[in-house]
């Protein structure tokens, strides 16, 4: 893999908050990063693999990634995990009880939180977790302070041997801005992992003569945070309103009111209760602004300092000034200017994300939609999930990592007299199965269920913009790795082999067949789907088609499949059976298309027919090796 | 001109178009004019053929990275509709660059939703100065429909508070880093957007 130049220290470069925390670990002596990928953490780790004397690795869960970290931790090295905000519900265990072994060498878990929901499927406050496991929580509020503040993780974690969150959200991993870059410290070196069988041995007994331990490192960090010159308060003229704020909030509160004296809390948990009540008598009224939910204003409330926050602010989605200002004005009595706006930009059709062109998941869900009454559809995370969007409607559930194949279970055996004659279909990614999908695999063969299971695998995580996992023999540096057989694997599961089958998802009839099949066989079935995401190097362009136009009769099939390269030429209204009913001719977008022939397939007046001569087509080169 | 000291720059297009390239090159030109700067996109699944924009803030010092409804001085939008969609973040004296290519979306092709008639009278109806640009076509004039993205840097320099060439110098050096004659060829789309700009402004 070729890495990029460094820039030397003192530089002062556009960085995203992301690229940032990578600089930033390096620089403080990183030897280890684990992490799975997730919109907004993924760059962390990516930005990892260019610097050197350090090990980044994608790891197959959040779990496993937060536990490699802690294993380099407690063996004496500085250790980073970095994961997206509901990465960290699977990472809980470990999470929850290294906070009472805690660490040596420092060990930061780098938390992106989807504000916004931009790529999510929740918007949990990952504040809450340093309440929940008592870790202190860290909040930069631009790359700048992400930069500053992940060196300062790493000396915190190792003065009091504690697991740090560095909280961030999608305005600060995506924000770039300017930072001014330093020397790298020296990885630890002396040393090393110390049997010690009370500490690092969670049982029961040295469980129970832990707690007191945390007990009192919380109340030791408390200190720490009351004193932090990560807690600062800056003065303004205008107190009648204070602000305690904190991440990005501190810069809509600055950009917003820059007369008002602020509060800003870096070192955010423990929260420094003492000098915030100190803050709150300078100022006539205290406003907490915080992203999302409810969390220190309750906690300032029980601590008897009276605020305001959440009764005025919203509780979830981006703060902004156009939200901050109308509500503080209001909040003081005054008038709130209205805004008039040159157009109502609702009034432009929407543009959701679609599949790409040619993507290997079309004509799975073309299919899919053509069963649709039949079945049953439990979906997963990752592009796929698309599935559930027009023109397809072809997922009927989504809720986390692998719940395609334990939902499916539950459906199967939960299901009422309505749904007696209908097939469950499972509908999982590559990444996904791997990360927490061979489980539920595992465990729908154990209990018997009757599931049809597509592994959409397009051997790369697409929806992140194409990381490497255990499916595609490479690493996160790009170099050859050990590479997953799925089929053995799902054998080895219990999957029967006559109940397996790998098919190329653009040979739609086939698919259609096997499909019906499988779901009528009361059994588990996995059919493994293997073309590459149009996005990765391995995908192959060929010879794009052209519409006949003369032969176009503008029945629509072809845009059923959804390929953003079908483009509507002309429509028009015809009455047929005494219905009126709609056509659309169809052009195809050649300079997009990528030769997959899908459409062609759904073409019934064979209007569709490949430009340039004799290219091979996809099946072409299946069928040729 | 923009006058007050922050200048806050709204790009809008469509995922793949080279929205965020073209955001960097402003902020390189803005921090060789020695400015603090802030640049927000949301990716994710924006990725995937969805709304695509990038906000670039750049003045003596940058709180807030994303620009607020009705506080851009400068819309640079690379697709018609998407124009039209943001054009309510410009201010009232802000000056709007609009690419009139089209670019339709499966839920137009497939007739859930229709692409409005004619984008650029309804933004011309809302009152911003508004130059519309041809960037499609002037691209392929010049034999390469990637540059599109170049011809819209040419056309947006001179509404910015530093010299246009400094934006010019930002691009020609990207993209000879990759192949001398790149740089070349994206230099004279920078021109010709430039020139249709100049043209554009006059015309309206």
């Amino acid at each position: 893999m070729k890495k990029k130049a460094l820039p030397p220290a003192g530089t002062r470069l556009m960085m995203s908050g992301n690229e940032a925390v990578a600089r930033a670990a390096w620089e403080s002596g990183l030897a280890l990063a684990s992490a799975y990928p997730g919109t907004p953490s993924t760059e962390i780790l990516e930005e990892l693999t260019q610097y050197p004397d350090l090990n980044a690795q994608w790891a197959v869960n959040e779990k496993v990634a937060l536990e490699v970290a802690i294993g380099s931790a407690v063996a004496g090295s500085r250790s980073l995990a970095a994961m997206k905000q509901v990465g960290v519900n699977v990472a809980a265990d470990p999470l929850m009880s290294q906070s009472l072994a805690g660490v040596v060498g420092g060990l930061v878990l780098v938390v992106a939180d989807d504000v916004g929901l931009s790529s999510s499927q929740n918007e949990q406050d990952t504040r809450f977790w340093g309440r929940f496991a008592h870790i202190p929580v860290m909040e930069p509020a631009d790359a700048q302070e992400a930069f500053e503040m992940t060196k300062a993780a790493f000396d915190l974690s190792e003065k009091f041997e504690t697991i740090v969150i560095l909280r961030l959200t999608t305005r600060v991993c995506h924000v770039k801005s300017l930072v001014t870059v330093g020397e790298r410290r020296a990885p630890n070196s002396e040393g090393g992992f110390t049997y010690d069988p009370n500490r690092w041995v969670l049982v029961p007994s040295t469980a129970k003569r832990r707690l007191p331990l945390q007990a009192e490192r919380e109340k030791a960090l408390k200190a720490e945070s009351e004193n932090s010159p990560l807690n600062v308060v800056e003065q303004g003229p205008d107190k009648r309103v204070g602000f305690v704020t904190s991440g990005p909030g501190y810069l809509h509160v600055k950009e917003s009111f820059p007369d008002a004296p602020v509060m800003k809390l870096g070192l955010s948990h423990p929260a420094p209760f003492e000098a915030i009540r100190a803050f709150a008598g300078t100022v006539e009224r205290l406003v907490v602004v915080e992203e999302t939910e409810k969390l220190l204003e309750t906690e300032l409330k029980a601590e008897g300092i009276g605020c305001t926050g959440k009764d005025i602010l919203p509780s979830n989605g981006e703060l902004a000034p156009e939200i901050l200002i109308p509500a503080i004005a209001k909040f003081l009595g005054e008038s709130v200017p209205v805004r008039k706006l040159a157009h109502d930009s609702s009034l432009v059709f929407p543009r959701p994300p679609t599949m790409c062109v040619g993507c290997p998941h079309l004509g799975v869900y073309y299919t899919l939609s053509k069963l649709r009454r039949q079945v049953t559809i439990s979906g997963d995370i990752g592009c796929y999930t698309l599935g559930a969007l027009h023109p397809w409607k072809a997922l009927d559930t989504t809720t986390c990592m692998g719940a395609s194949l334990t939902m499916a279970l539950g459906l199967d055996k939960g299901r009422l007299p309505k749904d007696a004659d209908k097939s469950v279909v499972a509908v999982i990614g590559d990444s996904t199965f791997l990360h927490m999908g061979i489980q539920g695999l595992l465990n729908l063969v154990y209990n018997k269920g009757n599931a049809t299971v597509l592994i959409l695998d397009n051997q790369t995580v697409g929806m992140t913009g194409g990381q490497d996992h255990p499916g595609t023999g490479k690493d996160a540096y790009g170099m050859p790795a050990p590479k997953v057989d799925f089929i053995k694997l799902i054998e080895a599961l219990g999957v029967k082999p006559e109940r397996i089958h790998k098919i190329n998802p653009y040979m739609m009839p086939v698919l259609f067949k096997t499909l019906k099949e499988e779901m009528a066989i009361p059994e588990v079935s996995v059919i493994i789907t293997d073309q590459p995401c149009v996005l990765i190097e391995d995908h192959e362009r060929f010879a794009p088609y052209t519409v006949i136009e003369e032969a176009c009769t503008g029945c629509g099939n072809c845009l059923k499949t959804g390929c953003p390269a079908i483009l509507v030429r002309k429509r028009e209204k015809v009455a047929k059976n005494g219905k009126e009913q709609e056509l659309a001719f169809v052009d195809i977008d050649i300079s997009g298309c990528t030769g997959c022939g899908l459409c062609m397939e759904t073409c019934g007046p064979d209007a569709i027919k490949r430009m340039v001569p004799p290219a091979k087509t996809p099946k072409e080169a299946q069928a040729h090796g | 001109m923009v006058e007050s000291a922050i200048t806050n720059v709204l790009l809008c297009g469509i995922g793949g178009q080279g929205v965020l390239t073209a955001s960097e090159i402003l902020a390189e030109a803005a921090i060789a004019a020695g400015h603090d700067v802030k640049k927000t996109e949301v990716a994710g699944m924006a990725q995937r053929g969805g709304v695509v924009t990038s906000h670039l803030r750049f003045g003596p010092k940058i709180f807030s990275p994303a620009i607020p409804p009705g506080q851009a001085d400068v819309l640079l939008a690379f697709e018609l509709a998407e124009g039209l969609r943001w054009i309510s973040h410009l201010k009232p004296t802000g000056i709007a660059l609009v690419n009139t290519m089209r670019v339709i979306p499966p839920v137009v092709s497939t007739g859930l939703f229709s692409y409005p008639v004619d984008p650029l009278s309804d933004i011309r109806a809302s009152g911003t100065r508004m130059v519309p640009i041809d960037a499609g076509g002037i691209a392929k004039e010049l034999g390469n429909a990637r540059l599109v993205n170049s011809v819209m840097l040419g056309a947006v320099a001179g509404a910015l508070p530093f010299a246009p060439d400094s934006v010019k110098e930002c691009l020609v050096k990207r993209f000879s880093a990759k192949k001398p004659e790149l740089g070349v060829l994206n230099a004279q789309a920078f021109e010709a957007g430039r020139a249709a700009a100049v043209a554009g402004a006059k015309a309206a």
